[in-house]
């Protein structure tokens, strides 16, 4: 990094023009990444302002904010869209888009166009969600249980379960894309433990991705038709059985929380080992335990269901199951611990955003421990300490994954650098407000108060206003890394092929990359993460 | 509003403190990991920051005998919170024989609940300390939660189905009472409260008041206005099972299997007489849904429950019993 580039390189995937078809009809996983990435910024957006919604209307215990109905539609829009529209794509369609190609030395994704339909399927889908819920919302929590869902919601589930339903499909063909992409299109000599661990983590993710997500589709539209065609599926009148809808829906539920997070470790093992300049410790357990996770992570899904009256055996399989899939996260955050010992490591904002996933990911893993316990979880289940545990998973772990990787990868992906000063500031704030937020909701819940509830005993009002501080402080935590990205597109500083003197196939080729990626092929005769041997962008570049 | 700010709920069941000291071990394990991770980090964070742009860190691949290490022992530890929490479970799933049965009816949005000598609340449960209740919870129309915090139990209560919880209640008191499943608009405010009395002005509560039906007795008027009586009678000349002594025994099936007649195999006779029907008769009775409604099912239940073998040595008043 002796010399500062003076500009970005004359021609890369953005050079080529900014007009509407330019980005409507690209085939260039790059573009489709960022058109990926500008929609879920808007769904974003909109969830947390259903998230605001939630929180104002919680700092009193009366309900004066708002009506029960209005409540009910707000935290369910903010399940919806957060879950279904924000978390499932966010890494994998982004940052994966943009660099799995990248990293292992392809052109493109194996199937360019099938990368861009789904990003339309997407879009179609969130376009049918967001209908519904405008024009008169949604208030069943985005878990649609039945037979409320079916029998007695008044609100738009036909057509916001249809949207949810399609953009299943975007969330299949990407999987299946990358999984082909991994197979068949790696660069001459990048064998599988050659590949990056995001890669292998996007792997596990895509499998989970195009096994688990054809089940939830059936099943949200199974209400949908028990809706509107009255077939009795889960309405016990007619002969159904509504818990067999849970069954359906956490087979699916339960392993997208690892759609959700493993990309996210993903992006954690990328930034540990290049801000620690150091091989990453214990590289196939890192990788193995990805694919171990998505594989007993299919098995647990009835831990959700220890109080509906399943029979105590099944109840232990699926607890016994339940602490099977914590040893493999377990795995993973000793190793990254483990990789900073004796490494030189440098506090740049993506690598604040890993300390922030590791201590906050910590407390949302083990906390899971309290609920997948047969004797806690029935105190606990449908309590505040549920939403705590799991937005320390979804927040904490999966979108600090997805702060750190977008604020590593930024350079890349931009050519051009945003202000450092200002992503440190803007990571403290995000890690106060969330704790302050979240941590307050453990006590909640202990204490008994459920979820979901509008109105609540005033007891319960001084950690509800905490909660509600908190998340005050969260909300400009988010507007600040929007606010000085975006300004660092136009007034960034270039950053040069390899700002953060990195290693791996994405730091070899020019920021932007140019839109064939390489202008030869790679070839990998090293391992990943060869921190060892000495920078050599500079003959690359 | 007062600025209490309690830590740990109230403890007043006597499975509250077994829930608790579990809770505590749980905390105590994975809060000295957490710690044990976090004084790593920053530890090795700041003593091997990056002190010149020129630092070379030496390489380290990785250690099988740690992987095995941290692999095992949390293995290990989880093995334990796996076994203990097991067994918490399987003690809230066991009502004690001598429990006294309170049905509960989940609507939108309240409860509606019954003691065994008839008497009828709404989102209120007067209940003796010290002796075990155990709850038969349904469901009129969406999926509730039966919910007491004070108690630490809950229990879904699922439309077409009986579920049950039990406590003991340990201190004389009133506690929350949640729905903790999400039932549409007003679920917030399905609650109400669990009212413990020492037993002796439980005794005077329940003498106060129009002296009840018992759902013993409804049950039996219904049996007869619903004709059930042409079928299932006491000698084995029906087309129906005999009833007289079935309760809490086992049954065996056309279908070859054997099932425990309870409240459940009870209530799915009626509703869905075809499931189960037992070995050696024809599935000829007609579905009793929605002719009958959740509270006059568990009246027909609690009937047949209390119906013996008319047998000169049966003791008299055997009918409380469960199981």
């Amino acid at each position: 990094m002796s010399s500062e580039p003076a500009a970005l390189p004359t021609e890369h995937y953005l050079s080529g023009g900014w007009d509407l078809k330019s980005w409507l009809l690209t085939t260039d996983h790059k573009r489709i990444g960022i058109l990926y990435l500008v929609s879920i910024t808007l769904m974003f957006a909109l969830g947390s302002f259903y998230a605001a919604l939630v929180r104002w209307n919680l700092m009193v215990p009366d309900g004066s904010h708002m009506s029960a109905d209005t409540y009910n539609k707000a935290f369910t829009g903010h399940g919806v869209i957060m879950v279904f529209f924000f978390l499932i794509p966010s890494i994998p369609a982004t940052l994966g888009n943009f660099l799995i190609p990248l990293m292992i030395g392809a052109k493109d994704l194996a199937f360019p166009r099938i990368n861009l339909l789904s990003w339309y399927i997407y879009v179609i889908g969130g376009a049918l969600t967001l209908y519904a819920l405008v024009t008169g919302g949604l208030d069943t929590g985005w878990t649609f249980y039945t037979p409320y869902s079916t029998v007695f919601a008044q609100s738009k589930v036909e057509i916001a379960a249809i949207g949810i339903f399609v953009a299943g499909f975007s969330s299949i063909l990407t999987g299946l894309n990358f999984i082909v992409t991994i197979h068949k299109m790696r660069a001459p000599g990048m064998t599988w433990f050659r590949m990056p661990l995001f890669v292998w983590a996007h792997y596990a993710t895509s499998i989970i991705q195009v096994l688990g997500t054809p089940v939830v589709a059936i099943t949200i539209l199974l209400v949908a038709l028990e809706r509107i065609v009255h077939l009795g599926f889960f309405d016990p009148n007619r002969g159904g059985d509504p818990i067999l809808f849970q069954h359906l829906f956490w087979f699916y539920s339960h392993p997208a929380v690892y759609i959700m997070i493993l990309p996210s470790m993903g992006v954690i093992s990328e930034i540990v080992t290049c801000f620690s300049r150091k091989r990453i410790f214990g590289y196939s357990f890192i990788a193995m335990s990805s694919l171990a996770i998505a594989a007993i992570g299919f098995l647990v899904w009835a831990h959700h269901m220890f109080v509906t009256g399943m029979a105590v055996y099944s109840a232990m399989v699926f607890s016994a199951l339940t602490y099977l899939v914590a040893v493999p996260s377990a795995i993973k955050t000793f190793n990254w611990t483990a990789t900073l010992y004796r490494a030189s490591v440098q506090w740049d904002t993506p690598m604040i955003y890993v300390f922030c996933f590791i201590g906050l990911f910590l407390i949302g893993g083990l906390t899971g421990l309290f609920l997948g316990n047969l004797g806690t979880d029935v105190h606990l289940t449908d309590t505040y300490f549920v939403v705590a545990h799991f937005h320390y998973i979804m927040v904490g772990g999966a979108i600090m994954g997805y702060l750190g990787g977008l604020h590593y990868w930024w350079p890349k992906i931009t050519g051009r650098k945003y202000i450092e000063a200002w992503g440190k500031v803007s990571s403290l704030l995000v890690f106060v407000g969330f704790n302050l937020t979240f941590f307050p909701q453990f006590v909640l819940g202990y204490l008994g108060m459920p979820r979901r509830y509008y109105v609540y005993p005033e007891e319960f009002q001084v950690l509800n206003v905490l909660s509600t501080a908190g998340a005050t402080i969260l909300g400009f935590g988010y507007v600040f890394p929007f606010s000085y990205l975006t300004h660092s597109v136009f007034r960034g500083r270039p950053a040069g092929p390899n700002p953060w003197e990195a290693k791996g196939l994405e730091w070899t080729t020019t920021s932007p990359p140019p839109t064939e990626n390489f202008h030869e092929v790679p070839i990998v005769t090293e391992d990943a993460y060869d921190y060892a041997s000495p920078p050599r962008e500079a003959e690359r570049a | 509003m007062t600025p209490s700010f309690p830590l740990v709920p109230e403890r007043a069941s006597s499975v509250a403190g077994e829930v608790d000291a579990l809770f505590l071990f749980i905390l105590v394990v994975t809060g000295i990991f957490a710690a044990g991770v976090w004084i790593a980090l920053l530890y090795f964070a700041i003593r091997y920051r990056r002190r010149s742009p020129e630092d070379r860190p030496p390489e380290i691949h990785g250690s099988l005998a740690l992987e095995l290490t941290w692999t095992i022992i949390p293995f290990l530890l989880m093995s334990v919170m796996f076994v203990w929490g097991a067994k918490v479970f399987f003690h809230l799933n066991r009502p004690p024989d001598d429990a006294m049965t309170v049905s509960v009816v989940g609507k939108r949005w309240m409860w509606k609940l019954q003691h065994p000598t008839g008497q009828r609340e709404i989102n209120e449960l007067h209940v003796p300390r010290g002796r075990a209740v155990k709850l038969v919870i349904t469901s009129e129309d969406a999926i509730h939660s039966f919910f007491v915090p004070a108690f630490r139990i809950k229990k879904d209560a699922v439309p077409g189905r009986y579920n049950t919880a039990w406590f003991r209640a340990t201190k004389a008191g009133s506690y929350h009472l949640f729905c903790s499943e999400y039932c549409g608009t007003e679920h917030a405010r399905m609650t109400g409260r669990i009212v413990v009395m020492e037993p002796d002005e439980y005794e005077t509560w329940l003498a106060g008041g129009p002296a009840p039906e018992s759902p013993v007795a409804a049950g039996e008027k219904l049996f007869t206005e619903l004709n059930c009586v042409t079928c299932h009678r006491p000698d084995s000349a029906g087309r129906g099972p005999v009833l007289q002594g079935l309760f809490g025994r086992p049954v065996k099936l056309a279908s070859g299997e054997t099932v425990v007649a309870d409240e459940a195999y009870v209530r799915e006779s009626i509703t869905s007489p075809a499931a189960k029907v037992v070995a050696g008769y024809q599935p000829v009775m007609p579905t009793y849904q929605g002719q009958v409604s959740e509270e006059q099912i568990i009246a027909l239940v609690a009937y047949i429950q209390s119906l013996q073998i008319p047998s000169p040595a049966a003791p008299a008043g055997a009918s409380g019993r469960s199981r």
